[in-house]
């Protein structure tokens, strides 16, 4: 099985993002970069299937240089060659341009399957697989919960608006998988060490013959940013065996009960 | 008919000189209808077409869409910030070669179309205008606008439409499907919403939120750490990537309150949170923090409660 995993640098989602005040941009600067932890999902589904059925993972991704040490944590995990579309005219690329570049990445080799996260940790707009598989003419599967390949289709169970369904698709597909369908593997000393032969494959628009998406006019544009203005702080107390009665005068206070 | 449904519609109609339409895709979509009308719909496009209960709802749901689109023009699109609403606008969004804004709160027409969203977890707006590309896809997230009726007894005009299915769509089929409905009011519609995250510990600790929830009539939500452990069913989650909550009070235990998570929860009128660690920063939202063991306070809450009940009920 030929699987592709689409996977993003992301500032730590543990710690508060910024936006250039200028650019409206994100600012990737002084904060520490990772792979993003729904892509680690996705590459440890792709690399169980790779182990069970046979094939390889090839990590697929669009991003400024530093997105190549998260590809290199994808290669030490278990993938076995990594892309990276780096151009200058990329920063800032909305939701639908970052799909036609992760498409045609994926698309100069043949694939069964692409795997997703459901949306990245930064941006969110959770519609890039979606896209994908209109762009690369195959269904989506999004936000599957578990994944299970019976050698002829895959059976993906998957949440829906009011519950969960289950999909049986003949490949190749998109696959967007949530962050509970398995517990990511770390890296072992060996496969940091392995990662470093690993090829990685750098792409311009120009390769993918997708020069036009760095000159075309933004479809959207971010015309401002503002703070929010905070909640007021709370109180706050350290439970000494009042802190349910503490919960119930609060209740009665706002009238609750 | 979901909730959001009239939400998106209510807001359409107070757009200016807006034309409001609605499209309604699957089984029941021809009785729900005609109702949408009470909301400010003229005319509602309609397919029963067993491929959108039997195949993969976004691909035929996306193509059938954007025939409408080609036929109609319509300048502005509002899809909920759900998983149903992302599966059409992203195929929609290719197929049209127009961008989405995603998890938008509010919508403003002023010659062009800005969407204002929040960012970080809800500590920063931000407005994003279109292009001139038309028509504008927007993902709404629920529970953005209140729901109106149009106080008129309107019925909207039904127009049947032709489903469109493509090879591909057929090669994703539905084999299966669960609803996971709970007891008690829907985690939207609750006044109380009693959430718990992965400071609960276990799957079973959860019969202590629902014990709470059905003393204070309210119901369970959960965080995605919590619904990622297998504990609680994806229907209850509340955050970004679920469902947005405005109750009278929320009810954190063990939540750490990562920004994912508080971006649906923070439009509370009040927000009481328990957790170990003095640090999460759900205690910067909360009205009212205690620092301590949520499974302890919990079993003392629910004991209070009750004895509360058993003395109303006697005296």
């Amino acid at each position: 099985m030929n699987i592709a995993v689409c996977i993003k640098q992301v500032p730590d989602p543990n710690s508060p993002g910024h936006l250039d005040p200028i650019t409206r941009l994100l600012l990737r600067e002084g904060v520490e970069l990772v792979l993003d932890p729904g892509d680690e999902v996705g590459i440890e589904t792709g690399l169980r299937l790779a182990e069970a059925h046979g094939g390889t993972v090839r990590v697929v991704s669009m991003g400024p240089e530093t997105t190549v040490d998260a590809i290199r944590k994808a290669l030490a995990m278990g993938a076995a060659n990594g892309t990276l579309v780096n151009d200058d005219a990329l920063p800032g690329a909305d939701a639908l341009t970052t799909a036609k570049v992760l498409a045609a990445a994926i698309a100069r080799e043949p694939f069964d399957l692409v795997i997703t996260g459901t949306e990245s940790s930064d941006g969110y707009t959770g519609i890039v697989p979606q896209a994908l598989g209109e762009l690369l003419s195959v269904p989506a599967v999004t936000f599957a919960s578990t994944v299970n390949y019976n050698g002829q289709v895959l059976i993906a169970k998957r949440h829906t608006d009011v519950g969960t369904e289950t999909i049986e698709v003949d490949l190749p597909c998109i696959l967007s998988v949530t962050a509970g369908v398995n517990e990511p593997r770390y890296p072992s000393l060996r496969g940091v060490m392995g990662a470093k032969s690993k090829p990685i494959e750098w792409l311009t628009l120009a390769d993918l013959c997708l020069s036009e998406l760095g000159t075309k006019a933004p479809g959207q544009v971010v015309v401002s940013v503002e703070a929010v203005a905070e909640r007021s702080h709370g109180v706050m107390y350290v439970d000494d065996g009042d802190g349910a009665r503490r919960i119930l005068d609060f209740l009665n206070l706002i009238r609750v009960i | 008919m979901s909730p959001v449904a009239h939400e998106l519609l209510t807001k359409a109609r107070s757009i200016g000189t807006a034309v409001v339409e609605a499209v309604c895709f699957g089984a029941d979509a021809a009785e729900a209808a005609s109702a949408l009308g009470k909301y400010g719909a003229r005319t509602v496009y309609v397919s029963t077409d067993p491929a959108f209960a039997e195949l993969l709802w976004g691909g035929p749901a996306a193509s059938t869409l954007a025939s409408l689109v080609e036929e109609y023009h319509p300048d502005l699109i509002l899809f909920a910030a759900t998983n149903m609403g992302r599966d059409v606008a992203g195929r929609l969004a290719v197929k049209l070669d127009v961008p989405v804004i995603a998890n938008g709160f509010d919508v403003a027409v002023d010659g062009s179309v800005s969407v204002t969203s929040s960012i970080f977890g809800g500590t920063r707006f931000v407005r994003t205008e279109f292009g001139a590309r038309t028509p504008a896809l927007v993902l709404v997230r629920p529970k953005s606008f209140r729901a109106e009726q149009t106080g008129q007894e309107n019925t909207a005009q039904v127009v049947a439409v032709r489903a469109v299915v493509e090879e591909c769509h057929q090669r994703a089929r539905v084999v299966g499907t669960t609803l996971e409905g709970t007891a008690g009011p829907s985690l939207e519609e609750a006044d109380v919403v009693v959430s718990g995250g992965r400071g609960l510990g276990a799957a079973e600790n959860f019969a202590l939120l629902e014990q709470v929830a059905a003393l204070l009539h309210g119901a369970v939500g959960a965080s995605r750490a919590a619904v990622d452990a297998g504990w609680a069913p994806y229907a209850v989650q509340i955050g970004l990537s679920g469902k947005t909550v405005k109750p009278t009070l929320y009810i954190a235990c063990g939540i750490s309150g990562a920004v994912q998570h508080t971006v649906g929860m923070m439009g509370a009128k009040a927000i009481v949170a328990v957790n170990k660690d003095p640090e999460a920063p759900i205690f910067k939202v909360a009205d009212l923090g205690i620092v301590g063991d949520a499974l302890t306070i919990l079993d003392h809450l629910i004991v209070e409660l009750k004895s509360r009940e058993a003395s109303s009920t006697t005296s």
